[in-house]
């Protein structure tokens, strides 16, 4: 299989901030591709560059073998993508703004007409479809600006950050329509800051960080990389996690961290269920009581932690 | 995984894809105003009570140099000079809509959609411009009504009428185009919503839209003359029959019409390439 999108060395200056920093990035095609990255790490500037709406300061990247920069026209006929914002027009209709990027992307009337009831149907819009955007929740816009990238059957689709804002119904949903999509033979790179996201779509993971990536695989490898099971205990009162922590740590392979305010001390452990009972006889002899205690799969939260020593949804 | 099937493609327009894309937004434009009937609705309103104001309050204080009151009362008099000037100062304001609509495209995302789609870039101003022009048609004409009703006569031939008109709606598609490029360096549409205006306040009034030029200090008058809404102003009132006042011996006021059509010529060909290269590297914040 081949790779549908390359890019190489890509770097971009917003004045004195970096936003990449040499990223490179091959996405093979037929595949859903997470790019995995906190706010400000680079996301929305890669999809920007792969969508021809910025030019990267210095490297390369090509579209179904388009260049991004030398032939922009070209790989626009190839993509669709849905950003962060609804990009839909308010005042128009659901059918009228799927007719409207139809013709812009110079399709058939004929076709535009049948392929916008199609997907209207498929987004469980064809009751509001006659409907001006401004009666949409935020769901039905999302639904309607993800049908409206999807009208000249992009050979690949970029979706930035598609469902932020959505509450966990909707989101549920897109995450359903999304599947759907690949098996019609879409490519789709999708970026996320919600790791769950991620895990449940993507095949193959990229996390990026400060405009590099820092590691890539399927979410299994990333969190193998990672290595062991995490053990995690729920203090009962807040200052005692530090205490915690001190009692977990001859325990723990790893660093254990401490997050006071939800009163969660997490260490990184090996050797199955025996390790639960020796923390909780360690937490017992320090004198911390818990509420809960439990031993799981590390995440990718914390594949994330333990590749770029902070949080993946920390605030900056 | 089935095989990716791509989407059929359409033969190329007559006329290419430029227009055929720039007509594409233009409807949508349009179909936004039918939609938001409270813009159109106030769009009309705030020239009609201009009419109103003028007509009425300053009416009889302002005298026409070159009118003979013993033939019509100053204020009516006032009247026919007033209507070309309103109508003027309308199509000028309606650069304004530009700059809000597309403050409000970049703002929500739209414009970042357009920009990936594969369409020509002038296309998207091309729409809104021409849309914001074609709108002007239907204030136009309301505002004519009420000039009629006050008083206001078209006096020189329906052909001259139609002349006059054509020129009032190049202008606004010429203003279109100087609010586009402002639209598009807009942070956010309440910011688009003032400096889509501040401009249009000095230019309309440092001009004969409601005021004799002969009425101002020494030093504004050439400022006046030279002021393309003076000539656009001056035509119309010349192709409606209207009375002119005493027009100033500088070239734009002996010849309005070839004047405004100069100016019309030169802001697109300066703002039209403006704006399409910002739109180029315009994103959505």
């Amino acid at each position: 299989m081949s790779d549908i999108i390359t890019a190489r060395g890509l770097v971009k200056h917003y004045g004195d901030v970096v936003a990449l920093d040499g990223l490179d990035l091959t996405v093979p095609e037929g595949t859903v591709y997470g790019l995995l990255g906190p706010n400000g790490a680079g996301k929305t500037t890669t999809v920007r560059i792969l969508t021809t709406l910025l030019k990267p300061d210095s490297g390369s990247a090509t579209v179904d073998g388009f260049d991004v920069v030398k032939k922009p026209n070209d790989v626009r006929r190839v993509i669709g993508l849905t950003g962060q914002y609804a990009a839909v027009d308010e005042y128009l209709t659901g059918r009228e703004n799927l007719r409207m990027f139809g013709d812009l992307y110079h399709l058939p009337p004929a076709y535009v007409k049948e392929r916008s009831a199609e997907l209207l149907d498929r987004f469980d819009l064809t009751d509001a479809a006659d409907r001006s955007l401004r009666t949409y929740s935020g769901g039905m816009r999302r639904r309607l600006d993800l049908a409206a990238s999807l009208i000249a059957k992009p050979r690949v689709l970029f979706l930035d950050e598609p469902t932020t804002g959505l509450d966990p119904r909707s989101r549920l949903g897109l995450w359903g329509v999304i599947k759907d999509l690949v098996a019609d033979g879409t490519t789709v790179l999708l970026t996320t800051q919600y790791l769950e996201e991620a895990d449940q779509l993507a095949e193959e993971i990229v996390v990026i960080d400060h405009g590099r990536v820092i590691a890539k695989g399927t979410s299994d490898v990333l969190k193998d990389q990672v290595g062991g099971d995490r053990l995690e205990v729920i203090v009962s009162e807040a200052g005692q996690a530090n205490l915690a922590a001190e009692a977990l740590a001859p325990i723990a392979n790893g660093d254990v961290t401490v997050n006071v305010d939800e009163r969660r001390v997490t260490a990184p452990v090996t050797g199955g269920s025996l390790v639960l009972v020796e923390a909780v006889r360690a937490l017992d002899a320090a004198g911390v009581p818990i509420d809960d205690v439990v031993l799981r799969r590390p995440t990718l939260d914390d594949v994330f932690l333990s590749l770029t020593g902070h949080a993946a949804e920390e605030e900056k | 995984m089935t095989t990716y099937t791509p989407a059929p493609a359409r033969r190329r327009p007559l006329l290419g894809w430029g227009l055929h894309d720039g007509f594409v937004v233009a409807r949508r434009n349009l179909i936004q105003t039918i939609r938001v009937p409270e813009l159109l609705f106030f769009s009309i309103v705030q020239p009609v009570i201009f009419v109103l104001l003028f007509a009425f309050v300053f009416g009889g204080a302002i005298p026409i140099p070159g009118a003979d009151p013993s033939t019509a009362p100053d204020a009516d008099v006032y009247r026919q000079y007033l209507m070309p000037g309103i109508f003027g100062q309308t199509v000028a304001f309606a650069s304004a809509a530009s700059t809000v609509g597309l403050a409000e495209d970049m703002h929500r995302g739209i414009i970042d959609r357009f920009r990936s789609l594969p369409m020509a870039s002038g296309a998207v101003l091309f729409g809104r411009t021409f849309a914001d022009a074609a709108r002007q048609i239907l204030v136009l004409a309301v505002l004519s009504i009420t000039g009629l009703l006050i008083g206001w006569r078209i006096s020189d031939g329906v052909l001259n009428a139609i002349y006059a008109y054509a020129l009032l709606l190049l202008f606004a598609y010429t203003v279109a185009w100087i609010g586009s490029w402002i639209g598009l360096y807009m942070p956010n549409p309440e910011t688009a919503n003032t400096a889509g205006l501040v401009w249009l306040f000095p230019l309309t009034f440092l001009s004969n839209a409601f005021v004799p030029i002969t009425a101002m200090p020494d030093w504004l008058q050439p400022i006046a003359q030279w002021n393309p809404i003076s000539s656009l102003v001056l035509a119309t009132r010349d192709l409606f029959g209207n009375p002119t006042g005493i027009i100033g011996d500088a070239w734009p006021q002996q010849n309005p019409i070839l004047y405004t059509l100069i100016s019309c010529a030169v802001l697109v060909g300066i703002f039209a390439p403006l704006a399409v290269r910002r739109y180029r590297q315009a994103t959505a914040r």
